[in-house]
């Protein structure tokens, strides 16, 4: 078992997440993260799905997403293969700032993104483990709310979509 | 302006005519009622088959399209109409049978209000459709069907739906129907790799005991005179697949039997002697291949294969050959050299003599008093036509059926395999049926499963369709019961059936019938089924507990198989 990223390339087709969604479903197998967009070619969406699995599941998940008939390509890749970020969001009260947490704040690079009367809201972009980290450092300082994105990727492998795209 | 526009209806059924269909079988309701209404004014150029339910309607079509290699066309109401198709959606995929259903929804501005009879079908049937679409305006009705048809029938076939709501079914719209040849997510021109033929050719040159096993894929394909001919050249012992049978006649030299589960004995012994295995449009289902940790591992196997989610599925290849077959068997005969391996195939002869007295004797010829299935079949093959279709439903009948029906030709054979749809048969020979009326169909089905659609002997009765039906009756679920006899101490948990009297029942729908259950009746009644002008019905009393062998059980390897 390893952590795997897919990429899928698709037509903008309502129900393709769910026709994608179902095969991992089939299985039995759990989807870590997902995130979907826009590529920067109108009206191809590209959708970036983190999983759990062994090498042989992973090229099954792939060849039964590529028969999907709007999706273009899929493709996976290894953690090694990807350069990949995650962004999180920690909301904390205005009342349990002080010196301490500006240092970790600078300590982990976060920033403050909004400053409301009643709270802050703190961002930091990274791999899981430094969201992670910082968010169990912030459970002591009364955080009221955390929100993680999916994995947003790209692939080190110097290609590029257009050449699925025609 | 007005003038040029037509109803949505309309151009639902104009649009399938384009699209060359014949036939639709389907069934009426309030969403789809427009559609019904349009079709009153097209009944001259296209037909429509009123069955009794609407898994009726889509197992015919899956039988019209089995046997004509054209798409079939299904059509249904919202809500039941279209759950009542999922499980010949289903059916249909795993079979790669092409179809196009069609069901109506209810009108856009009540989509998800759970409106009257509003099923999100898009959402139910999406695991089991190649591809599926929802309808909510007119302009987007032609350009839908069109590509409905060009995906059903493309590639690797397989069942697709549209769902149409109302508003677009009534309001108008101008119809210009412009055929599909493709778009950019899908790929179906494969070009086979002449290097991969040259490694596959080599591997074959080279091999000592080659064996092909051949699937549907032959037939999908189109390939069947290409397929010979690879075997005429290599001189390769063929074996077929359920769905496989009939693509190469059974009387040609290198035939060898029928695989799987309860296929002959030497094509499941030789799997695991050959040295290279040569799989032909065959996907190792695991009724063919039994325990796969144990299939095949002396062999190195080579993949002829149109769908690259099937390679490596189940049994990892040494060579994968990717396009349709009809190509890559074509390129591979051209490359291979002429051979003949009569040591080899002396080995399946010696099988099938060992199989002929143990079980295939007992069968065809029994000492006992009771009737068997298989005599039954023995029987049709005396006096059956070369081009005969076989339609037969879920079960042990299914098994002998196949086992001892004598297939000649392509496209002559029509059974749920994959799904192992009880029920199937009685629909998905009346559509099989009504592709041509001068075929003979014969329709085998057991007991149990023809209560699952019995109401279709009205549509059988409507349509006047010849099909002859060939009732195997022991009052029993029998595999079930064959099961419970040999893995559960033979505790017969709720598999045996108090029946009515079935010769009454296909008489109320004013079908010709005749019960048998004496040995001295049987071939004239066969003989009298098959010459009669019109659909009859034949129940035969069978044996009640006989057993199908050979029978490779589950978790066992293919060289495990059982003579008894």
């Amino acid at each position: 078992m390893k952590r795997y990223t897919i990429f899928v390339i698709t037509e903008n087709f309502i129900g393709i997440l769910n026709r994608i969604t179902i095969i991992f479903t089939r299985r039995g197998i759990n989807i870590d993260a997902l995130t979907a967009s826009e590529s920067r070619i109108e009206g191809i969406h590209r959708i970036t799905i983190e999983v759990t699995a062994s090498e042989d599941t992973v090229i099954q998940l792939v060849n039964q997403i590529e028969k999907i008939i709007d999706v273009i390509k899929a493709f996976y890749h290894e953690d090694e293969g990807v350069v990949y970020q995650e962004i999180a969001l920690y909301k904390i009260p205005v009342s349990k700032l002080d010196g301490g947490l500006e240092k970790i704040i600078r300590q982990h690079n976060a920033k403050i993104i909004a400053a409301e009367p009643e709270f802050v809201v703190l961002e930091l972009s990274g791999h899981k483990e430094q969201t992670q980290e910082l968010l169990e450092i912030l459970k002591g300082y009364g955080l009221l709310e955390f929100a993680r994105s999916g994995r947003v990727a790209v692939a080190k492998r110097m290609h590029t979509i257009d050449s699925y795209v025609k | 302006m007005k003038d040029l526009m037509i109803r949505g209806a309309d151009i639902v059924v104009r649009t399938l005519i384009e699209e060359n269909a014949e036939i639709i079988f389907g069934y009426p309701g309030g969403a789809i009622m427009p559609v019904y209404d349009a079709l009153y004014d097209y009944h001259d150029q296209i037909k429509h088959v009123l069955t009794r339910h609407e898994q009726g309607a889509i197992h015919a079509a899956q039988g019209y399209a089995r046997v004509s290699g054209k798409v079939g066309v299904c059509l249904a109401t919202s809500g039941p109409g279209a759950t009542n198709l999922i499980t010949g959606l289903a059916d249909a995929l795993i079979d790669s049978t092409p179809l196009v259903c069609i069901t109506g929804q209810v009108a856009a501005h009540l989509l998800g209000t759970d409106a009257f009879q509003e099923t999100d079908v898009v959402g139910m049937s999406m695991p089991c459709t190649k591809w599926n679409i929802q309808v909510r305006n007119v302009e987007e009705i032609a350009p839908a069907i069109a590509k409905a048809f060009f995906i059903a029938r493309s590639g690797r076939p397989g069942p697709v739906l549209i769902d149409i709501t109302k508003n677009a079914q009534t309001d108008f719209g101008e119809f210009n129907y412009v055929p599909c040849l493709g778009f950019r997510s899908y790929q179906t021109k494969i070009e086979v790799n002449k290097n991969d033929i040259q490694k596959a050719a080599e591997l074959i040159d080279s091999a000592e005991r080659p064996y092909v096993l051949f699937g549907q894929g032959v037939v999908l394909g189109k390939a069947e005179t290409e397929f010979k001919a690879f075997l005429d050249k290599t001189g390769i012992p063929a074996a077929s697949t359920l769905l496989g049978s009939g693509a190469l006649p059974q009387d040609h030299p290198n035939y060898v039997g029928k695989l799987g589960m309860h296929g002959n004995y030497a094509p499941n012994m030789l799997t695991n002697q050959c040295d290279v295995l040569i799989a032909v449009g065959m996907r190792f289902d695991d009724r063919v291949t039994g325990d796969v940790k144990r299939y095949a591992k002396q062999a190195k196997i080579i993949h002829l294969e149109l769908d690259p989610a099937e390679i490596n599925k189940t049994v990892k290849c040494h060579h994968s050959v990717l396009g349709n077959c009809k190509d890559s068997l074509a390129l591979l005969t051209d490359a291979v050299t002429a051979k003949s391996h009569p040591v080899w195939m002396e080995r399946f002869r010696e099988f099938e003599r060992e199989e002929n007295a143990a079980v295939v004797q007992h069968d065809i010829t029994p000492t006992k008093v009771g009737l068997t299935m298989g005599e039954v079949i023995h029987q049709v093959n005396q006096y059956k036509a070369d081009d005969a279709v076989l339609v037969t439903d879920v079960g042990q009948h299914q098994m002998i059926a196949w086992r001892y029906f004598n297939y000649k030709k392509s496209r002559t054979q029509v059974t749920s395999g994959g799904l192992g749809t009880m029920g199937f048969a009685l629909p998905a020979a009346l559509g099989a049926q009504m592709f041509d009326f001068s075929r003979q169909v014969v329709c085998v089905v057991g007991d149990g499963g023809i209560q699952m659609t019995i109401q279709e002997l009205g549509t059988i009765m409507q349509t006047k369709a010849p099909v002859k039906i060939i009732l195997l009756n022991n009052n029993y679920l029998g595999m079930v019961r064959q099961w419970q006899q040999m893995f559960f101490d033979k505790r017969y948990s709720f598999t045996e059936l108090d029946n009515p009297e079935f010769v009454k029942i296909a008489e109320a729908y004013g079908i010709k019938s005749q019960k048998v259950s004496d040995r001295s009746d049987l071939n004239e009644a066969i003989e009298d089924m098959l010459i009669h002008d019109g659909p009859y019905f034949l129940e035969v009393v069978v044996e009640k507990e006989d057993n199908v062998f050979p029978m490779i059980a589950t978790g066992c390897s293919v060289e495990e198989v059982r003579l008894s």
